[in-house]
């Protein structure tokens, strides 16, 4: 797989990274070194090994159904650019 | 146990310029999970609260903070999962769908895509007595609610409240089983009750906490067939998804309308693009959500903040015993036991209070004089005053306390109608009454000869054209009811009027 200009200007827009014009080769470029490096571990053979989803045995922690958080509006809101009324408040989006 | 056996109610069919087309329906059910506090964090999930109050900084997507699974919602997936005869899968896992929206402050949905925590099971859907569909489930996983983005506030902003961000939702994918506009809704209705029946969802569709994407497409008759006999999509027609349906009447007209407006562009040569829709109640349409340049690319990959997630096989048998008797188990014991019709029985156990209120009533009594007095009686009353069963003026054992006395021959109907409105109204305790205002069906036919008795001798001849003509017998009946205050066991009454007309 080789990723070219209007895909790295694709996957620029959906990750919402501003990405001008002339520095989207290099971008590319840079997607295919890693591409590259993905594809030389794509030759292990990994059949029937089991994924390994983390370096110490442990099993997912669990929380008991108890509200123990929230009620801090103010702190919630506190690096809202604008908030009013208790909402944060964004340019219009409506579909 | 008595089994019922169904035959398939008959797909929609819209009639087109020159063939039939019929109609292909699955539903993508979000039902929020009833849990005290959210999926991954500890901030709660009451609704209506002031904006941004129920928001831990888990929920906002502050940096470094990291998601701990609640158990109980869990839990609530797999009963759920085990309520609809589904595979329960012990090993799954979290993946990142990622899009970018206002009321979703992460940039990404926590969400399983890969390994759901349930599997494939099915929902009986009836359409009638000894009409059914049965709905194949594909799967149930978990994931995080969005937050709430309001419009209407302000002209030029829209205002985000993201108490709803990360509340735990299951969504419930069907195969596509469902083959018209209300069978959608039969079906969407059968999940909301099994779901309150297990307690793992309120199914408020009001609230939003049970909404459906809508995924129609038309083919030609025969077509489905195919598919089913293949499970080749290819057999099917292009599919297009209506989100974000939370009201039955809605989505039974957006389903209409799509398949319409579907039939229109292939009769005219045209083909359906795959995309999301937006119905407009307003209008009664549907539209087009995004373009097709814009169209979806999640780019899904397990999430790193979540290691797998692993259960017991011990665990879950745990919360199969503890499963409460579901809807379809309890409308064949009521049918069986109770000897209800299956109409009957469908009204009582639609919701689990008023199917526990009926068997309270019954229990020991008459089943079907008992479910003629709690569905014509009692229900048309609380709904009358616009109640629900829970806050029902005459308890289980009142009600049951009237019945016994109509079964006794203590009460007629007619004063057991008026002993309710009493009961409903005032309250009491329904012999008492019964004792206290001398409204006791009199069955001394002793007495009840008397009044005959007397009454034939204060209109001699109202008996001369009664003998001439029976039919006249009944205004005898009336009188003497009447003599009575309505007391008089009508039967008895009968009985002697016509013997002494007779005599």
């Amino acid at each position: 797989m080789s990723i070219d200009k209007e895909t790295a200007a694709r996957v620029a827009h959906l990750a919402r990274i501003r990405v001008k014009d002339e520095d989207l080769p290099a971008l590319a470029e840079e997607f295919n070194a890693i591409l590259g490096f993905i594809e030389q571990l794509n030759e292990v053979d990994v059949e029937g090994i089991e994924p390994m989803t983390s370096v110490t045995p442990q099993r997912l922690k669990r929380r008991k159904d108890v509200v123990t958080d929230g009620n801090q509006q103010e702190k919630i809101l506190a690096n809202a650019p604008d908030a009013r009324e208790g909402f944060f408040a964004v340019p219009k989006v409506v579909e | 146990m008595l089994d019922l056996t169904y035959t398939a109610p008959a797909p929609k069919v819209i009639a087109g310029a020159k063939h039939d087309w019929e109609l292909v329906i699955g539903l993508e059910v979000h039902a929020q999970v009833s849990s005290n506090a959210k999926l991954f964090s500890g901030a709660s999930t009451q609704f209506g609260a002031e904006p941004n109050s129920n928001v831990a900084f888990v929920d906002a997507a502050m940096p470094g903070m990291l998601p701990v699974i609640n158990e109980y919602c869990v839990e609530q997936a797999v009963r759920t999962g085990l309520g609809l005869k589904a595979d329960i899968n012990l090993y799954s896992a979290f993946d990142r769908k990622n899009y970018f929206y206002p009321d979703l402050p992460q940039g990404y949905q926590i969400s399983q895509l890969y390994y759901p925590i349930v599997g494939e099971g099915e929902v009986l859907v009836e359409m009638g007595e000894g009409v059914a569909r049965v709905v194949r489930i594909e799967r149930i996983h978990l994931e995080q609610d969005a937050g709430k983005s309001i419009h209407d506030m302000d002209p030029n902003m829209s205002f985000v409240d993201l108490n709803r961000t990360g509340v735990a939702l299951m969504e419930i994918v069907s195969r596509p089983d469902i083959r018209g506009p209300e069978e959608a809704a039969a079906y969407v209705t059968k999940l909301r009750q099994i779901m309150r029946y297990l307690g793992t969802c309120d199914g408020n569709m009001q609230n939003g906490n049970l909404r459906a994407d809508v995924n129609v497409s038309v083919c030609r008759p025969g077509d489905y067939e195919r598919y089913m006999e293949t499970q080749d999509f290819d057999h099917l027609g292009t599919r297009c998804e209506i989100k974000n349906m939370n009201s039955m009447r809605f989505m039974q007209a957006a389903i209409d309308f799509e398949a319409r407006r579907q039939i229109a562009i292939l009769e005219d040569g045209g083909k359906i693009d795959q995309e999301t829709r937006l119905y407009d109640p307003d209008k009664n349409e549907t539209r087009s959500m995004r373009s097709k340049e814009e169209a979806h690319d999640y780019r899904y990959f397990p999430c790193p903040d979540l290691l797998p997630l692993t259960i017991e096989q011990d665990w879950v048998d745990g919360i199969a015993e503890t499963l409460p008797e579901l809807p379809d188990a309890k409308k064949l014991r009521f049918i069986s036991d109770f000897g209800l019709s299956d109409y009957d029985a469908s009204v009582l156990t639609a919701d689990v209070a008023n199917a526990t209120f009926f068997e309270d009533v019954a229990k020991g009594r008459d089943g079907k004089l008992a479910a003629n007095w709690v569905i014509n009686e009692l229900f048309g009353r609380l709904k009358k005053d616009e109640k629900t069963i829970k806050d029902s003026p005459v308890s289980a054992e009142q009600l049951g306390g009237i019945i016994t006395l109509i079964t006794k021959g203590d009460i007629s109907g007619k004063i057991a109608k008026e002993l309710f409105e009493i009961v409903y109204t005032e309250g009491g305790d329904p012999a008492e009454i019964v004792e206290s205002r001398g409204m006791k069906q009199v069955t001394d036919m002793g007495a009840i000869e008397a009044a005959v008795n007397e009454i034939m001798a204060a209109n001699p001849a109202q008996v001369e054209k009664a003998k001439e003509n029976p039919k006249l017998a009944g205004w005898f009946v009336g009188q003497v009811m009447k003599a009575t205050g309505g007391k008089a066991n009508p039967k008895a009454v009968n009985e002697i009027i016509a013997k002494k007309l007779n005599g």
